[in-house]
Parts: C-alpha cells; structure tokens; sequence
C-alpha cells in the first residue's frame, strides 16, 4: 500500500518539506490525485454546486405553490422541478455529502494514517461519482423526468423522457458509494494509529463505519432494483407492470429495501459530527460514549428490517405492516439515547458558542423535531392518514435538510479551518445561522399542518384553503436561501485571507487537530501514537504527535 | 382541548376518524413534552456553562447506569404502547362487515369511476348512505394511485392487475373531499372526487335517479348506457342477429308467440314485466333463463331502456 500512498512532490527534491497539501503539486495534479484531504475537498466543492442546483429547483417549487392554479410553470415543469430537487439532493449531495468530502478529508487524520487504505480505489469512486453527476446532468438537459425521486413504477416504465438515463446515474453513483463504503471499513480496520483500540476512536469514526457498512450492503440491492427497471424500460422485461405480469409493488418492497438504510446512510454521519462537534465545544468528556458507538451499529442493523413502514397503504399484509411499525419503533430507542447523551455532554461543561456549536444545536432541536414526529408515522392508523401527505414532507425535510445538512454544516465550519487553512467571519456566520435557522423552520413547520389537514403531496395545485400555510413555507424558503448566501458570501471572502487559522482552534484533543491548518501531504511527520482518549477534557492536554504542541 | 383538534385535523367523518384524532392528539402531547425538555436543555445548558476562560479542566462525568437506562426503558415503554394502540385501531378500520354496501372503484390518469351494486355508474362522485357500512373494492387501469378520504383519516393505494378494499362507515352527512395521494403525472393534483355521505331521504333519491349524469342524460341514451352496462347485451343483440333472447331490432310494437300458445304485443307494459319478472311471459322457441332486474335498474332506466328498443327500427 506504501507505494501509491501521495507523497510531497517536494520530498524528492529535498526541500518544503512542510508544505502544505493544498499548494502541493500543480492544479492539473488534483485531477489524478490519490490524497484524501484533495479528493475530499473535490468531493466537497462538487457536493456544494450540486447542492446549489437542488437548491435553485426547491426554491422554484416553492414559488409555484406560492398560489393555487398556475404561478410561474406547467405542471408537467413543476413535475419535472421537484423530481430533480429530490433526485439531485438524495443522490448528489446528502449521500455524498459528509462521507464522501468530510469523511475522506478527516478520517484518515483522526485515525492517524496517512491516507485511506484503498487511495487509488478512493481516486476511482471520485470519478464515478463525477461520471454519475454528468450522466444525471445529460438526462436533465436532454428533457428531464418527471417520476420523482422514488422512481416508482409502473409509471416510471411508461411516462415519456430519458427516465432510463437519470436511472443509469443513480445506478452509477450507488457505485462510487459502495466503493467509499469498502475503502472506509478497511481503513477503520486497518490504519488505526498505534494505542487506539476501538473504543478510543473517535465517534465520528464509529457513525462513518457504521455508515460504510449499510453503504456495502444495501446499496448493490439499489443497483440491482434500478437495473431491472432499465430492462423493462428498454426491452420491455415484465419484472413491476402488472401488464407484462409484474408486480409494482415489488418495486417498492426492492426500493426500500435500499432506501430506508440510505436514510440512515444519511443521517448516522450527520449524527457522527454532533459527537464530534459537541464534546470538543464543551471541552466535555462524551458522556456515554459506548451507548453511543453501539447505537450507531444498532441503527445499522435495525435499519435494513423496517423499510415496509414506507408501505403501509400499498396493500402489503396487515401482518409485514405490524411487524414493520414494531420495528419502527425500536430506532428510535437509539436515536433517544443519542440525544440524551449529546444534551448530558455538555452538562458542567466549558461552552463555546462559535459556528459549529451553534450548528450543533440547531441540529438537537430540528432532529428533535424530526425524530419525535417519526413517531406518529410509525403508529400505524395514524400513518394511513397522514402517507403520502405534506406531514411527511416536513418530517423527512427535518431529518434530511434539518439534521443531515444542518450537521454537514456543523461539520464544515468545524473543519474549514483545518481544510483551508483560514477562519471565516464569525459574525457573519452566526447571521447566517439565524437565517438558516428561522427560514428553514418558516419553510417546513407549516407543512406539517398542511399535511395533518389532508394536503397530499406532490400536487402542482391545491383548494384554496392551504394557501396561506404555502405561502407561509414559500417566504420561508427565501429566508433559507438568503442564509446560505451569506454562508457562501463569507466562506468564500475567507478563501481570499492569508492562512490564519491556528492548527488546532477549538481545542480539540483527537490527532486531526495535531497537524498544522492546512495539514502537510502525508499528514503527520511522525506516526502518532495515542497517548490519551479522544475526549479526556478532563486531565491535561498530551499530545500523540511527537514534536506537536499548541 | 377541541380547539386544537379542529386547527391540525379536517371534520372528523367516522368514528375511525374520531380514534385517529385522539391517538393523534395523544401523541402530540407526548412528543410536546419531549421536545420541551430536549429545547429546555439544549438552551440551559450553553447559557448555564457558557466559556468564561480558555484552557479549564472539565468534569469527568462519562456514564451513569441509572439516568442511560432511564431514558432507554421509558421510550421503550411509551412507544410499545403507542404501537399497539394504533395497530389496534388500525385493524379494528380494515376489518369489513358482511352487509356492507359494495361499490367498485376504478381509477385511470386522471378520473376515479364508481360502480354500484345495481350497475350504475358516476364519476368523481361517490354517494354512500350515512351510519351505513361500505366496503370499496379498487383497482386501477394503469398507474399506481391512492384513494384519499381526509374526513375519514383513511387512504389505500390503488394498484393496477390487482384489487383492494377499503372499508369504512361514515357518520356525518355532506360533501367529503377525496384525493389522489399517490404521484401519478401531470393531472395528478386535479385528480379529485366528492364523496357525499348521504342521509337516508338522499340515499334513496340516489338510489332511484341515479348519480347527476344519468338526470342529465335523455332517455334513450340513457336506455343505450344500460343496455351496455347492465348486461342486456350479452343476451340481446340490436341488429336482428338471434342470441339467447329475442334481438331488439324491430322488436317494439311486434306481436311475438309465447310459449303456452298465447301471444302478446311488445309495448311499455310487456317489457317493463319482462324486465321485472321474465319467466312470466317466455317467447316461444327461447329457453326461460333470463334473471329478475327487480332491485339493480332504476325506473327511469327501464323507461330508457324500452324508449330504447322504441328507437332501434
């Protein structure tokens, strides 16, 4: 593996050998690169420009149901407009989003490594996911689709438009996942630092390995599903239309079977950041940290047993149904003991409220949100009311925006320093929060209404007496827009400062933290050797990193 | 507390619908507290221990047997019982009694058909007698689509090559509204029908006009529409052809021989009896199999139906 581990152009020469990754090797080099911080941060500015496009398209959803009737385009647009929000979000930036550019860049650093275990395979998975990007961007050009993001059939099979293209890129960019999973766990396995037993990693590492094996397991399954929807598109092989002697409700049951772990692909990472950002901010041993690493796995597992609770009105036995909301049920144990310990952590501790803290934060009331109306969806006879309305709109925008990004973001300003080598505006960025914070809640709280009172979702139109609760979402959705302009007016100014940022400005005490801001090529001059916990705030800073110091 | 019930719920149609609230209503006062707590927390505690300087040692405060297990066994317990409770009353909704009213559904992009016991049919507008049990058996002819009754809190999807049930009771009279609540393209968000609970008066108006289409439709074409829909057709052919019954070609006004050596003149009164009780005047060289429409065709059918027959010379 040493061999194609990135090394310092300028080691060979014998001079700068501190420099940094970022003004190591020429542009063109980053293209080819095996560096995990490069591809990471690559990863990072992809997942930001997709996630602006989703962006633009949620925003044009929102102002066409601004008012009943025709607003700013047809039906057949908006159907178009919402179906790539999804797709683009789901499988172009949440996925990706804090494994693929945060993970790469700080994993191997927390671990002590020099780099993944796999480089080339993770370089390859990179572009994969690029390729899956612009096969997606082909088919949006080329037309667009109009079957949302659940591609179900049989409507999926029979509608007009390149719907086996946007397929083929989902189908593509489960790939570029699947092979982050395997690099990931390898990684865990095999590049711990020396003293770092699986209970002194840290618990971003656990939620990422958690992650990484529902992304090796469920995600072939996806393919597999997406493929044979290619077939009967194309050749007509009868496998979901009833016509052809299929069964659409198969479809769904494959679907989900990928796509509720992948709600936990998207989430459990988001809930690994919260356990970074919140002890190193309450400079606070973790409290619970076991409970907490083994919850991670628990949600792992119990996520590949519930996916029928996204079935419950399609016809499935009232038996699958029961055992389904059972199940249902038990994440949530998990997801509780979670909370209580992120909220326990900062008990007697020494809080800062800079970004990440508040980010942080945000995160513990939306995920509360979020969490605690799951639970009325997974109580059976009040799901069959509130399926397939705005309710469950509102509840997944609250675990997928409000809790995943909100935490991606967290993540972001905790690291940027370290990526990038400078500090953003704090000022700046507590303004942005507050928009973010209030904008998104003016965006989502409504719907929820909306969706108890019987709103279906998906609709172009509605009667006339949900306007108001629309109108409420759409202004609320210009706050949350302007939030993130000002987070891209600031970070950017940032990139245009002269490195400043201190190698370790929160204080942190896992080994990320113990290489210079931006780190050197190959990380750490030395191989650390862990010297203490990750979170043992409560006894005197040891550096694991000989020759480190604050 | 009927204030808050009436703000996030629409009327409340059945008594399914009146349990959904409760649990509904049960399980926002539930979740409120929780959430309170963790906002409680999550603001105290920043505030309370906010950085004062750099560089403290903190408590090593890492576990504690009691407050973990607290807070894993009594969300444990609260959601088990929320889970039987609304399994319970979600079974209770879907099972069907014997008597219940049947009515067809059939849904298309974009249009929901309902098909009564006597054969007629209306679109997007589904009358059913109040207090009364129904049991809608849907399928679809081509994409997946929902029925969505809001006032009654409950919806199936509608799938196509297979048929389900949904079965309820409604309470309250009047117009309810019904939804598509699965995506199914371009008309999807128009994609409506009324549902109107009708009380026993209405009912039995329904039930001897007919849904608006057919008041609106002249005899004849209206004669035309059972002819093809009740199942005249089967037996009876309209172009003189023989079949299992006499064709109606030419028929009116015919003097036919019966089949006990008698003969009768086809005019209002004979095909009203032989529509009501067919056995009682079999023409001869035909096999007495015909069954009783008595009950299944509304009278101004049956007046369509032989205004019809006028009309086929």
């Amino acid at each position: 593996m040493a061999d194609i581990v990135a090394t310092p152009k300028s080691q060979s020469h014998g001079d700068h050998y501190d420099v940094d990754y970022l003004n190591d090797g020429s542009l063109l080099s980053w293209l080819t690169t095996v560096d995990h911080k490069k591809l990471g941060v690559m990863y990072l500015w992809s997942i930001l420009f997709m996630f602006f496009l989703g962006g633009v398209f949620a925003l044009l959803v929102r102002l066409e149901l601004m008012n009943p009737g025709q607003t700013i385009m047809t039906a057949e647009q908006y159907n178009k407009a919402f179906t790539l929000h999804g797709a683009i979000m789901v499988f172009l930036v949440i996925i990706p989003s804090i494994p693929a550019a945060l993970g790469n860049f700080a994993l191997p650093l927390m671990l002590g490594a020099k780099d993944v275990a796999f480089p080339r395979l993770n370089l390859l998975s990179f572009w994969i996911y690029v390729t899956g990007a612009i096969i997606a961007t082909v088919a949006m050009v080329t037309g667009g689709v109009d079957t949302g993001w659940t591609f179900y059939t049989p409507y999926s099979t029979t509608t007009d438009g390149p719907v086996a293209l946007m397929t083929f890129a989902a189908f593509v960019l489960g790939f570029s996942s699947i092979l982050t999973g395997v690099n990931f766990v390898a990684t865990v396995h095999k590049l711990r630092a020396p003293g770092m037993g699986w209970f002194k990693m840290p618990l971003f590492v656990w939620g990422i390995y958690a992650t990484a094996i529902i992304q090796v397991l469920a995600t072939p399954v996806l393919a597999i599903t997406l493929l044979l929807l290619i077939f009967e598109r194309l050749f007509g092989v009868g496998v979901f239309d009833p016509k052809l002697g299929g069964d659409p409700v198969l479809f769904q049951h494959f679907f989900w079977f990928y796509s509720h772990p992948a709600v936990y692909i998207m989430i459990l990472p988001g809930m690994a950041i919260i356990s970074e950002v919140i002890p190193t901010m309450s400079q606070k041993v973790f409290f619970g940290y076991k409970a907490t690493a083994f919850s991670s796995v628990a949600i792992a597992i119990v996520s590949f047993v519930v996916w029928g609770h996204h079935m419950f009105t399609s016809g499935q036995s009232q038996l699958a149904g029961a055992i389904f909301s059972f199940l249902t049920f038990l994440v949530g144990i998990p997801s509780a003991i979670k909370v209580f310990n992120w909220i326990t952590t900062m008990y007697k501790g020494s809080i800062s409220l800079a970004a990440p803290m508040l980010y942080a934060l945000m995160f513990l009331i939306l995920f509360g949100i979020g969490g605690l109306t799951g639970i009325f969806l997974g109580t059976m006879s009040v799901d069959i009311h509130l399926h397939d309305t705005y309710f469950v709109v509102a509840h997944f925008h609250y675990v997928m925006m409000g809790s995943t990004l909100i935490a991606f973001l967290a993540g972001l300003h905790f690291w940027w320093p370290k990526m990038f080598g400078r500090m953003y505006n704090e000022r700046a960025a507590q303004i942005a929060a507050f928009f973010v914070f209030i904008g998104f809640n003016a965006t989502f709280l409504p719907q929820f209404l909306l969706g108890s009172r019987g709103m279906p979702r998906r609709y172009y139109d509605y009667l006339p007496e949900f306007t108001f609760l629309h109108q409420v979402s759409t202004v609320g959705s210009w706050l949350l827009g302007l939030g993130f302009v000002i987070m891209a007016g600031y970070l950017f100014a940032s990139l245009r400062k002269k490195m400043d940022a201190p190698s370790n400005p929160w204080h942190a005490r896992t080994l990320d933290w113990q290489t210079s801001s931006p780190p050197i090529t190959h990380n750490f001059h030395e191989i650390p050797v862990l010297k203490q916990g990750p979170y043992d705030y409560f006894k005197p800073f040891e550096p694991s990193v000989e020759g480190y110091h604050e | 507390m009927n204030w808050l019930r009436d703000w996030m719920m629409p009327l409340a149609a059945s008594e399914h619908a009146k349990k959904v609230d409760d649990l509904y209503i049960f399980t926002f006062w539930l979740m409120l507290a929780f959430f309170i707590l963790i906002v409680y927390l999550t603001v105290l505690f920043p505030l309370k221990y906010k950085r004062k300087k750099e560089g403290v040692m903190t408590i090593n405060f890492s576990h504690n047997l009691a407050l973990e297990l607290a807070w894993s066994v009594i969300p444990l317990i609260l959601v088990i019982g929320l889970f039987f409770w609304g399994f319970n009353d979600y079974v209770e909704s879907r099972v069907h009694q014997n008597d219940a009213i049947e009515v067809h559904v059939t849904a298309n992009k974009w249009n929901w058909a309902f098909e009564y016991p006597d054969g007629s049919r209306s679109i997007k507008a589904l009358h059913v007698p109040v207090n009364k049990p129904v049991r809608l058996i849907l399928t679809s002819e081509d994409v997946l689509h929902a029925f969505f009754i809001p006032a009654l809190r409950t919806k199936t999807d509608v799938i196509p090559g297979r048929y389900v049930e949904l079965p309820f009771t409604a309470t309250v009279a009047g117009k309810h509204q019904v939804f598509c609540a699965e995506y199914c393209g371009r008309g999807h968000s128009g994609m409506f029908a009324e549902l109107y609970v009708d009380t026993p008066e209405q009912y039995e108006t329904f039930l001897k006009e007919g849904p608006e289409e057919f008041k609106a439709m002249p005899l004849v074409e209206l004669g035309k529409f059972t002819y093809n829909e009740a199942g005249c057709k089967s037996c009876h052919t309209i172009d003189g052809t023989k079949s299992e019954g006499p064709s109606f070609k030419n028929l009116w006004g015919k003097s036919e021989k019966l089949r006990d050596g008698s003969s009768v003149t086809v005019d209002e009164s004979y095909i009203r009896e032989s529509i009501l009780n067919p056995t009682a005047k079999v023409v001869a060289g035909y096999e007495p199999v015909m069954p009783s429409f008595q009950g299944l065709l509304r009278d101004r059918q049956i007046l369509g139906v032989i205004e019809y027959i006028k009309s086929l010379k």
